[in-house]
């Protein structure tokens, strides 16, 4: 052996133990910030920090899509609607399942590690069911948020807690149901709580102890910027007025937000203002509801924001997933937020300035039709009796859309043709009693006819076309033009996922898992899971073979290229 | 993320026969306490449409089902037919004209319905009658008085989008006319004419349409007491 190989072998060893190293690394800030670089792994609830729930990886192509196979399942035990994303880091996937249980478990077999199982309190209150999105890893460290509005860190390889902070008061309503984010030596969470009077807020903790380090209310106090949102009370007003509105004004945090690292700036979607739909006894624009903020990253200060629907009366929230572009606009390169809304629009902002772009209709709107120049929209309240398009659950909801830096188009899952007359009564704010204020009446084609359920389903649609149907949408994230449409005879609650080799995965109510061709919607592998799909689908590497995975019922199921 | 509230109020949009059918309700269940004009209990005046526990149509529902704790409401176990008539009678006591109460008489009303409407060539009611169009063994307690007269003299008003007419074509020719049970994006579900039960590919269809004309004729030459009789015996289905 002559010095030159030895000095090799040397050479080699040492790559390989760096190698195997980087395989059992933590998972540190550099790593989340160039997690787009490591498509094996899925390191954040969107896939990155842009929110694109977009994959480099190109083994599963349109072509090969027909030998797609079931490689394994993994079932829970809690019933309801499981719209968990799950992480993979090095092979280890971990997810959480209700009602607020961490898993670890193999990406390769679902052979289970360990089950962190953090207990239900008495007191939790949520509108929704046991509904939790997700986790953030960040060094060795998983953190959840719980139903019971705590943080929770837990050791990644023992499953073992190492501390838990109270977020907020669990009685009053507040819950943690998002994927928390993990930005620098910080987790970032919001709040849920908007059927109950919460006042919302965003909220930063110290990764290692827990401590908080921020906090930014999305309903600003009076004497703050925008408090003057939530006006006075007319003297003379008729109708019920709450001069308190703001105390218990909603903005709940309930989808994980994205990071701009050259901007420093945290993007999140704020939902519904409280009460959900008497709009009348909370008079102003109900800043910072229905908005989406931008905070510094280190300090929780807000430097923008824009709202998508002021003085909301239709429970419109924001918490759509933020989607980060980097985008040519009328032949200049733009940084961009785009953004399908659960009013209806699509949008497209500058993200550094917030500055408004395009304001466009991807489905049926009469609540507004035009938007002045700063992007205000100009509302149109339907008369008394009279439906509202976009209905309560949306145009879209929180359910993840998906960008393709590839085919530059915005995949949104979208509910057409879908209608509610709403209406709103006067309701006093009592602590952790349901605060909605509403008499609101799905829009059915025949007195009596089945409504569209707003969260779940039985295996018959007997509400059919005639109430709604679903689609993909796939947009020009540049100016919201419709490129092509691949509809569905049942709504859908299902993220997307698109990849490298223009690919797009998405489920919905049917229990349909699908594969469509990114370019042009055309539907090229289909199986049929058998229970609703109300979560986004993954993608990762593990021994060299790409893996897809989703949720359908109880079932989380992973898909590969047969061998 | 609110979910939808179910069955809200519809203020002004009572339909005379579910006031009318829950006016006979009332007779039989509330008068007892609340008296033929709505003020047997002290304090209490049904006929003022103002409640002291209910803004909504939806909190009548839940007092109505639920009672009043320490007090003299009981609670009631009524199906939803039942509940859209007493809820609306209830909204509309003040101005109600119980001369308009339109269902007649139930057993003449299956005499027609069995004799010469020829309803069971198409409907069933328990082992009785055809598949072809929906099943009516329940249908008095899961649709209200006003949907049900409706039905009759315009069907297709009243059709539920789910009972909808199907007509496929296969890509071989075979036409299969049914009833619809069921749809996704793929697949249907039917029951065709021939009563079997038939699912289908889209995919392997040349053409697929839903109808939204109702198949069933309109009753528009029968005499008002015999549509009146009719509906009385349809109210009278509640299924087992």
């Amino acid at each position: 052996m002559t010095r030159r190989t030895v000095a090799g072998a040397w050479l080699v060893l040492l790559l390989a133990v760096l190698v195997s190293l980087r395989l059992h690394a933590q998972v540190g800030y550099d790593r989340l910030l160039d997690a787009a670089k490591e498509p094996r792994n899925w390191l954040l609830y969107s896939g990155g920090y842009f929110s694109n729930r977009y994959s480099q990886l190109t083994q599963i192509t349109p072509a090969n899509t027909k030998n797609l196979e079931l490689s394994w399942m993994y079932q829970a035990a809690v019933a309801g609607a499981w719209q968990t994303t799950p992480l993979v880091v090095d092979g280890i996937m971990y997810l959480t399942q209700r009602p607020n249980d961490v898993v670890a478990l193999d990406a390769k077999t679902g052979r289970v590690f360990w089950i962190y199982r953090h207990p239900p309190a008495v007191d939790q209150i949520v509108c929704c069911g046991a509904n939790n999105r997700g986790l953030a890893i960040l060094g060795d460290t998983l953190y959840m948020g719980t139903l019971d509005a705590h943080l929770v860190a837990i050791h990644a390889k023992s499953g073992r807690p190492l501390w838990k902070t109270k977020v907020a008061e669990a009685k009053a309503g507040y819950s943690l149901t998002l994927a928390p984010l993990a930005v620098k030596d910080k987790i970032i969470v919001g709040v849920g709580g908007g059927e109950y009077g919460i006042r919302g807020f965003v909220a930063a903790y110290d990764a290692r102890s827990g401590n908080e380090v921020w906090r930014f209310y999305t309903i600003p106090a009076p004497g703050e910027p925008g408090g003057d949102s939530w006006k006075a009370c007319p003297a003379t007003s008729t109708a019920f007025c709450d001069p308190d509105a703001w105390k218990h004004g909603g903005g709940s945090v309930w989808v994980t937000g994205s990071y701009d690292p050259n901007l420093n700036l945290t993007y999140w979607g704020v939902g519904n203002a409280g009460p959900d739909w008497n709009n009348e006894q909370r008079p102003g624009d109900n800043l910072y509801t229905d908005s989406v903020v931008a905070l510094d990253a280190d300090t929780g200060r807000l430097k923008w924001h824009y709202q998508f629907t002021p003085n909301d009366r239709y429970d419109y929230d924001s918490v759509q997933v933020p989607v980060l572009a980097d985008i040519v606009w009328r032949g200049a390169p733009l940084k961009a937020m785009i953004w399908a809304n659960r009013n209806g629009n699509f949008y497209v902002l500058e993200r550094e300035t917030g500055r408004f772009l395009v304001g466009k209709p991807f489905v049926k709107v009469n609540w507004m039709d035009t938007f002045d120049e700063r992007g205000r929209p100009h509302q149109t309240s339907q008369p008394p009796g009279m439906p509202t398009w976009p209905g309560n659950q949306g145009g879209t909801n929180w359910y993840s859309p998906s960008y393709s830096p590839h085919t530059g188009l915005f995949y949104i899952p979208a509910w057409e043709g879908y209608a509610t007359i709403f209406g709103g009564t006067a309701v006093q704010y009592q602590e952790g009693r349901n605060f909605g204020g509403g008499v609101n009446r799905p829009f059915v084609p025949v007195p009596g006819a089945p409504a569209v359920p707003g969260t779940r389903r039985g295996p018959i649609n007997n509400w059919t076309e005639a109430a709604a149907s679903g689609a993909v949408l796939a947009l020009d994230a540049a100016s919201g033009e419709l490129k092509w449409k691949f509809a569905m005879t049942d709504v859908t609650d299902s993220g997307i996922l698109t990849t490298a080799s223009d690919l797009l995965f998405t489920g919905g109510r049917e229990g349909y898992f699908q594969a469509l061709d990114a370019r042009t919607g055309t539907l090229l592998w289909k199986t049929n899971l058998g229970a609703q799909i109300v979560s986004g689908p993954i993608t990762y590497e593990a021994a060299g073979k790409q893996y897809v995975a989703t949720i359908a019922g109880l079932s989380l199921c992973v898909f590969s290229l047969r061998d | 993320m609110a979910a939808q509230i179910p069955g809200a109020a519809h203020p002004g949009e009572y339909a005379p026969a579910d006031i009318a059918y829950g006016a006979r309700l009332y007779d039989a269940q509330c008068t007892t306490c609340h008296g033929a004009n709505g003020d047997g209990v002290g304090g209490v005046d049904l006929r003022s449409g103002k409640f002291r526990t209910a803004v909504t149509d939806q909190d009548l529902v839940r007092v109505i089902t639920n009672g009043i704790q320490g007090t003299g409401m009981l609670a009631f176990k009524l199906d939803t037919a039942e509940m859209t008539g007493v809820v609306a009678y209830l909204r509309n006591m003040n101005t109600f004209d119980r001369g308009s109460m339109t269902p007649g008489d139930a057993a003449r009303g299956r005499i027609t319905f069995e004799g010469k409407g020829g309803c069971l060539r198409c409907h069933r009611v328990g082992a009785q009658g055809a598949l072809v169009a929906p099943d009516l063994s329940d249908i008095g307690a899961i649709r209200s008085p006003a949907s049900l007269q409706r039905s009759l003299t315009d069907p297709t008003s009243q059709m539920m989008p789910i009972n909808r007419p199907v007509r496929a074509v296969t890509r071989d020719g075979t036409v299969i006319n049914g009833r619809r049970l069921n749809e996704d994006t793929y697949t249907v579900q039917l029951l065709d004419d021939q009563e079997r039960l038939v699912a289908l590919t889209k995919a392997d269809l040349r053409e697929y349409t839903i109808l939204t004309t109702s198949p069933m004729p309109a009753q528009k030459n029968m005499p008002p007491g015999e549509l009146a009789d009719l509906l009385a015996y349809l109210l009278s289905l509640k299924g087992r």
